[in-house]
């Protein structure tokens, strides 16, 4: 029993990290259909800010919970700066070209930003471990876990809602919506689509921030940490379909339940056990689980 | 008629003393020697960086002739030497094509941290004909699979490493019953779990494997692997993680208790210390991929590489910076054997000559080439233990084991010498 119960809470926090990286993913591919490569690069931005940020705050000797408000911070800042800095300075330019070419151009963003990151912060890795130990443990099934795992979940659960209610509740989301459904019928009713996706893209670019920013506290940030995300988060969205929201946080969970058992019962599959379920479940729904069925256009 | 000022008489006569000696002093052309090291990627910063340090720092430092004692001619016996660096980063098949475009521009190349690295440019080098010296990467089977005139190795295999913290520990714990691992999923983690797992079962007939976690390289995330750990019943685990998946586990698993709970080995953990510090936790067992770092006998080259290092770059040298500079002070020694008392620089094939079974003092202690036909490196050693103390991390109950006790004979392979029960 208790090896079940570790089983689904290593999962379910697994599954929350990676639905932090997917939705901002797969928020701009149903947008704006750009399977948006340099996302790791912001998750990676996102990672490094926060380090820079909460460490310097606890280096001033301010009071160590405040530097949860750093890696707060430390996201909005890098996708409020890089989100709109990418758009508006690059990505506009290319709307309209085939899809193949913006996931090169994003991917060229993505080189560039390996290097800039490289140049800014140097090669040695970064820590940051004093908001991972600050809350404590809690015991479950008698073996001890971070109280930080259930701050991720609740994040994950808290951007999960927030961007279901913003979607479906608000007059801006139902904008987002009709653009994602068809975007030249939203042109021709009068929609923005400029406005809609400098939004989208700054969004997503925090979303791939939040989750670098509070992943950093509980791992070493090196060069070279977009890339391990950006294919986790890749194959979460395919599972869950390119451009569906509840696909990714089913995606996710799907994904971390998976990797969790296997990790227990057969770790020499860990390696493969997420791209098993992606081979599944593309072989069973080759668009994805939760994948919107496009209307032919003649 | 003015004088001609004195101070431009003194300019004069230098310009023409230094056109007098100039071509005496520029007569001798450099030995380019390249150094390939991980500059990129995150390999860089525990391994590839310090490396290159080490590197420029030791070339650096021979041309001044200020390397101490047997090494103190300038140069390699009197030539300068000069640098041509490339970075690993790219993996096997870009390295093998960055190798062949690196060879007509040099005349020995030292470099390579990554086995994957080491078995593809190690045929390439025997095919192009340049005298190419491994620095770093472990894995045994270079030598043991193949034999090469060109390809020479300056550092242990990882079957010591291995072999070493496993004797370590059977001497201190003589009752284990029962251990797990957690080693990255590729050749390096593969093989050093294969190779502690197989020193236990020698060593200790009847001891229980609880779990082998094999989480995928650059992972950085453990948090199921640790639970499994904590949940085994394991006494013991042993990692060979290195970089930002080693100091990721070391920050996720101390706070849950795991380095209380069970007795870690970090077979690799060296380069961790300048980085973690005192976040790792007392008592557990460290290696260093041979004796250097703080494992180092005090010898006079090992506080020159730890003085000049530190005063340079604000850090200790970790393994990676003596294994570098062990590298270039081996090659020196083959190139002056080589040169013997006689003026003439000698050529590729006596410097292999000279190389082959050589003996040379590093900054680690005495480097022995004994195995793969003389080409391979055996040195003693060395294991520890952290200890906290006044609030920096120190390393204590270093225990050295001869060179002959952790390795192979010459001529057997690392896993049968661990089947047979590790038999001279």
């Amino acid at each position: 029993m208790n090896n079940i119960l570790s089983v689904a809470f290593d999962g379910i926090v697994y599954a929350s990290w990676l639905f932090l990286m997917s939705a901002g993913l797969t928020l701009i591919y149903g947008v704006m259909r750009i399977l948006n490569v340099a996302h790791g690069s912001l998750y990676a931005l996102g990672a490094y800010a926060a380090c820079s940020l909460a460490g310097a705050w606890l280096t001033a000797g301010l009071p160590a919970a405040g530097s949860f408000a750093m890696l707060l911070a430390a996201a909005i800042l890098v996708g409020c700066v890089f989100g709109p800095l990418l758009e508006r300075g690059l990505l506009q330019w290319m709307y309209g070209k085939d899809e193949v070419v913006l996931v090169l151009i994003t991917y060229a963003v993505f080189l560039i930003m390996e290097d800039v990151i490289k140049l800014v912060w140097g090669v040695d890795s970064m820590l940051l471990p004093e908001p991972y130990a600050l809350p404590g443990n809690f015991m479950l099934g008698g073996l001890a876990y971070p109280v930080y795992n259930l701050i991720i979940i609740a994040i994950a659960l808290v951007t999960g809602l927030a961007l279901a209610f913003a979607l479906h509740a608000t007059r801006r989301g139902k904008l987002l919506l009709a653009v994602i459904h068809d975007r030249e019928i939203s042109m021709a009713m009068g929609i923005d689509i400029g406005r809609v996706y400098l939004a989208t893209f700054a969004l997503g670019a925090t979303l791939a921030a939040l989750g670098g920013a509070f992943t950093a506290p509980t791992v070493a940030v090196t060069p070279g940490i977009g890339v391990e995300v950006i294919v986790l988060a890749f194959a979460v969205v395919v599972i869950g379909g390119l451009g569906s929201l509840s696909g990714a946080a089913i995606g996710a969970l799907l994904v971390g339940l998976v990797r969790s058992a296997t990790v227990r019962y057969w770790p020499e599959a860990e390696l493969f056990s997420i791209y098993a379920v992606m081979a599944i479940v593309l072989i069973a729904r080759p668009k994805g689980l939760f994948a919107a069925q496009e209307a032919r256009k003649i | 008629m003015r004088r001609v000022p004195r101070f431009v008489l003194h300019a004069l006569l230098a310009v023409f003393a230094i056109l007098l000696t100039g071509p005496v002093a520029f007569a001798q052309q450099p030995l380019r020697i390249g150094i390939v090291t991980l500059i990129s990627g995150p390999a860089a910063g525990p391994f590839g960086v310090p490396a290159r340090n080490a590197a420029e720092l030791t070339a650096e430092m021979l041309n001044a002739g200020t390397v101490p004692a047997p090494y103190t001619q300038k140069g390699f016996g009197g030539r300068p030497i000069e640098l041509v660096i490339i970075d690993e980063n790219g993996g096997p098949q870009k390295q093998v094509a960055e190798f062949r475009n690196l060879v007509p521009r040099v005349d020995i190349v030292i470099g390579y941290i990554s086995s994957g690295d080491c078995l593809a440019i190690a045929p390439v080098a025997e095919e192009l004909k340049k005298l190419t010296i491994l620095f770093d990467c472990g894995t045994p089977r270079i030598f043991e699979d193949a034999s090469y005139k060109y390809v020479f190795r300056t550092g242990p295999t990882g079957t010591m490493d291995n072999v070493s913290v496993a004797l370590y520990l059977v001497e201190r714990f003589p009752n284990v019953k029962s251990f797990a691992g957690i080693n990255q999923n590729y050749a390096w983690g593969q093989d050093s779990w294969a190779d502690f797992e197989g020193a236990m079962k020698t060593l200790r007939p009847g001891v229980e494997v609880k779990t082998s976690q094999m989480p995928k390289l650059f992972a950085g995330q453990f948090g199921a692997e640790i639970t499994t750990l904590l949940g085994s019943g394991a006494e013991v685990i042993h990692s060979s993680l290195w970089g930002g998946d080693l100091e990721g586990f070391v920050l996720q698993g101390a706070p849950r208790g795991l380095f209380e709970k069970h007795k870690v080995i970090l077979s690799a953990g060296e380069p961790a210390i300048n980085r973690l510090g005192a976040r790792i936790p007392d008592g557990t067992i460290l290696g260093a991929r041979g004796p250097f770092g703080p494992f180092a006998p005090d010898t006079e080259l090992a506080r020159w590489l730890k003085t000049a290092y530190a005063d340079r770059y604000q850090v200790p040298p970790n393994y990676a910076s003596f294994k570098m500079a062990q590298a270039i002070l081996g090659v020196k020694a083959a190139y002056e054997k080589a040169k013997g008392g006689g003026s003439d620089e000698p050529d590729q094939d006596k410097i292999i000559a000279a190389f082959e079974n050589l003996t040379f003092e590093g900054p680690g202690g005495t480097v022995k080439m004994a195995l793969g036909k003389g080409h391979q490196a055996v040195m003693d050693a060395a294991v520890g233990t952290t200890k906290v103390q006044n609030g920096q991390l120190t390393i204590v109950d270093v225990a050295r084991y001869p060179a002959d006790k952790v390795t192979p004979p010459d001529g057997v392979k690392s896993d049968a010498w661990l089947k047979s029960g590790l038999k001279k």
